[in-house]
């Protein structure tokens, strides 16, 4: 048992940590610790600037573009970016539609999405919540059917984060109502959000901030070629998603960033007793997240296995450390106080309440550790 | 980056976790926690020639020079099996002497399974303030006397020897004495402690005080740590079993939600508190400032305790009526988490010293 980090693993950190040091835009460092809103311009500047470096998607497959770091080195880098306070990398064609295409895509599909996705080319959102079908996703009602060389799609999706900045929208279809499973009429496919018959409707949140949206479709026609894997096979993909998504909800140097922060927004509040504990009890929480994520990570190194169910932790534990800085930002300041700062970080609060409610609520990761994990 | 253990440590945790197995199960620890002696002369016997009562001591006392890692996989069986030895004592009395010139003397009978110790250090009025001493050592002709009252020594009643903390005229050092006679009482956990009273008796100076008495309650923290996660992960299994065979309603309680939740709860506090164990472990091993150790120790020391409490309380509430029952084993392993919460200083102590740190 060793729990340093490897000569050559401390080497790669420091040399993540110099090139950000030097290539991190001040201003967008700016906007993130102070909370700012990051304009499709700021997501879009970040983005090319690390697809110039070649670090962009590092999980890729080298041919694609990926850095064949290995998951550790993969890890470091990743919480380098949010120890530093790097701009979000928006998961939803990098991470999450890149996926699906390299594990279920056509030759053609790739050749013609990843390199986009890549270099920014095209903004990807999720198209997965209905308004009848949140946490019991499979009930969607979002309906394709074929015509000819199309799927004619009507419905609705709710929550879709950055609608309005998309070019593309992988979405999960009812190719088929008359299954005995629901899960077998289900089907995946991108629809180019320029497609006459689609409605972005902002959905504005209690912080004010406009992030998601309500899409709506109306006889949107998507050519077939744009079906992912097959016909009714959706929720395979949708599942094999699931364990993406939870790996990388821990946001572990983001926290450490804000936890440090934290601490120094509210040093007048040391001499309170009450406080400090409740401050050493988070910090403690990460660390010991940390240690557990590693552990995960010295696991999937081992035996090459993906991640099994009970990451899902990760996404517990992670969010609620996220909930418990911004509980903790709030409290430090000044009651009274009115100034810019203060007032993000009371929005930053009230937003951040939606970390244990997306990404398969924190009541989900618990049902699918209780079912795949323990057996219950 | 590495959380395995190594094939040597691998290869003893087996075979003790094999040995507990086969002659330490519920019921014979059941006979020997209520025997009048309260220890097994029979399994300290096997432990020494498992090479345990040697590991952590040095080699040249017939030790092996392991660290906190080398008894990790050992203390978290010891845990899981609810062990009443006087292994964590032994341990640390021994380390107490390790470096002294007296330890050659009395090391190599440790190490043989000989001689038990244990490290008489706490007093009425100290609650976890390793610097509260009262006892007071004396300079007498060539050696020392000693004169007051220690108090919960766990392990004293079998101790053949006792090292014990004392003020001495330049500061608190630590003595090695002989065994007074104190009324041994049983610990809510099962153990065996006495309240060890001296009245001049004569005394060995030992090298080492305050930052050694720390440094040695750090490793014992350690240790602690990983035997509450087997503990815990008894705990957590049995409570699992529980919720799959134990039908209420016409079906098995465990495909109720709000008994599913709470049991993924405390399965992620098991697996937090194993992180934590490896954190306090390694570091007590690694690091070489006393303050590194001594955050990671009591780091990992706030989260077993909150854990061994959470985990303790809800393996109980999730059994219902028969986990109140002396009958289960669950029942014991909550009175033995209930102790490790606090040993060597509860989550408020730990707190403070974080903190400050």
């Amino acid at each position: 048992m060793d729990l340093n980090y490897s000569p050559e693993e401390a080497a790669f950190r420091e040399d993540v940590r110099a090139w950000l040091a030097s290539n991190l835009p001040g201003d967008l460092k700016d906007k993130v610790a102070s909370y700012a809103h990051l304009s499709k311009d700021d997501l879009l500047r970040w983005h090319g600037i690390l697809a110039r470096q070649g670090w962009v998607a590092p999980a890729w497959p080298k041919e694609w573009g990926g850095t064949g770091w290995n998951v550790v080195q993969r890890y470091i880098f990743e919480e380098e970016l949010g120890y530093a306070g790097a701009p979000p990398l928006i998961p939803f064609g990098l991470t999450m539609c890149a996926a699906v295409l390299l594990r279920f895509g056509t030759e053609a599909q790739k050749r013609r999405f990843l390199p986009r996705i890549y270099n920014g080319d095209d903004f990807w959102c999720q198209g997965y919540s209905e308004p009848g079908s949140g946490s019991d996703l499979a009930s969607l009602k979002t309906r394709a059917t074929r015509d000819g060389g199309h799927y004619v799609v009507n419905g609705q999706k709710i929550w879709t984060t950055l609608a309005h900045y998309a070019d593309w929208i992988f979405c999960l279809v009812r190719t088929d109502p008359n299954v005995e499973r629901r899960q077998e009429g289900i089907s995946f496919v991108l629809i180019d959000m320029k497609t006459p018959g689609i409605t972005v409707r902002p959905l504005m949140l209690m912080d004010g901030a406009h992030e998601v949206n309500e899409v709506f479709f109306d006889d949107v026609r998507v050519p077939a070629e744009n079906l992912v894997h097959e016909e009714g096979k959706g929720w395979t993909v949708a599942k094999y998603l699931l364990g993406y998504e939870r790996m990388n909800t821990g946001r572990i140097g983001e926290s450490r960033r804000q936890l440090a922060a934290l601490k120094e927004y509210s040093a007048h509040l040391m001499g309170d007793v009450r406080f400090r504990d409740r401050l050493s009890r988070l910090e403690i929480e990460l660390m010991a997240l940390e240690i557990t994520n590693l552990r995960f990570l010295d696991r999937m190194r081992r035996t090459g296995q993906p991640p099994g169910a009970d990451v899902s932790m990760l996404k517990i534990k992670g969010t609620e450390i996220q909930q418990g800085i911004t509980e903790l930002m709030l409290q430090a300041a000044d009651p009274v106080a009115s100034d810019a700062f203060t007032d993000a970080v009371r929005k930053k609060y009230l937003s951040m309440r939606k970390t244990t409610i997306y990404a398969g609520s924190n009541e989900i990761q618990r049902n699918i550790i209780a079912k795949m994990t323990l057996g219950l | 980056m590495n959380f395995d253990y190594n094939e040597e440590q691998q290869l003893l945790a087996d075979s003790v976790r094999r040995f507990l197995a086969k002659d330490y199960d519920f019921e014979a620890r059941r006979k020997i926690a209520a025997s009048e002696a309260g220890w097994s002369a029979a399994a300290w016997a096997t432990f020494a020639e498992m090479g345990l009562t040697g590991l952590v001591f040095p080699a040249e006392h017939g030790g092996f020079g392991g660290g906190a890692v080398d008894a990790m996989g050992i203390m978290e069986a010891f845990g899981e099996a609810l062990v009443v030895e006087p292994y964590l004592p032994t341990l640390m009395g021994g380390l107490a002497l390790a470096r002294s010139p007296l330890a050659g003397s009395l090391l190599p009978a440790v190490v043989e399974g000989k001689v038990k110790l244990a490290f008489a250090h706490a007093e009425k009025g100290a609650r976890y303030d390793l610097g509260f001493v009262k006892t007071r050592a004396r300079k007498a002709g060539d050696g020392w006397t000693l004169e007051g009252e220690k108090a919960g020594v766990v392990g004293a009643p079998m101790a053949e020897r006792l090292v014990v903390s004392a003020a001495a005229p330049d500061g608190i050092a630590l003595f090695l004495a002989e065994n007074p006679t104190g009324r041994p009482y049983r610990t809510v956990d099962e153990m065996r402690a006495s309240d060890p009273v001296f009245r001049g008796a004569k005394a060995e100076r030992l090298e080492g005080g305050v930052e050694l008495i720390e440094a040695l309650t750090d490793f014992a923290t350690a240790l602690v740590c990983a035997e509450a996660v087997g503990a815990m992960k008894f705990a957590c299994d049995t409570t699992l079993e529980y919720l799959k065979t134990r039908k209420q309603f016409g079906v098995p309680i465990g495909t109720f939600q709000a008994l599913q939740h709470r049991m993924v709860d405390m399965f992620i506090a098991q697996e937090q508190a194993r992180s934590m164990a490896c954190l306090a472990c390694s570091r007590v091993d690694q690091a070489s400032d006393p303050k590194e150790r001594a955050r990671a120790v009591s780091a990992a020391k706030i989260k077993i305790a909150d854990s061994a409490r959470h985990i303790s309380q809800e393996s109980v509430q999730l059994h219902g009526g028969m986990g109140m029952s002396e009958e289960l084993k669950v029942s014991h392993t909550f009175r033995r988490l209930t102790v490790i919460a606090g040993q060597f200083g509860d989550a408020d102590h730990h707190l403070a010293r974080f903190a400050a740190l």
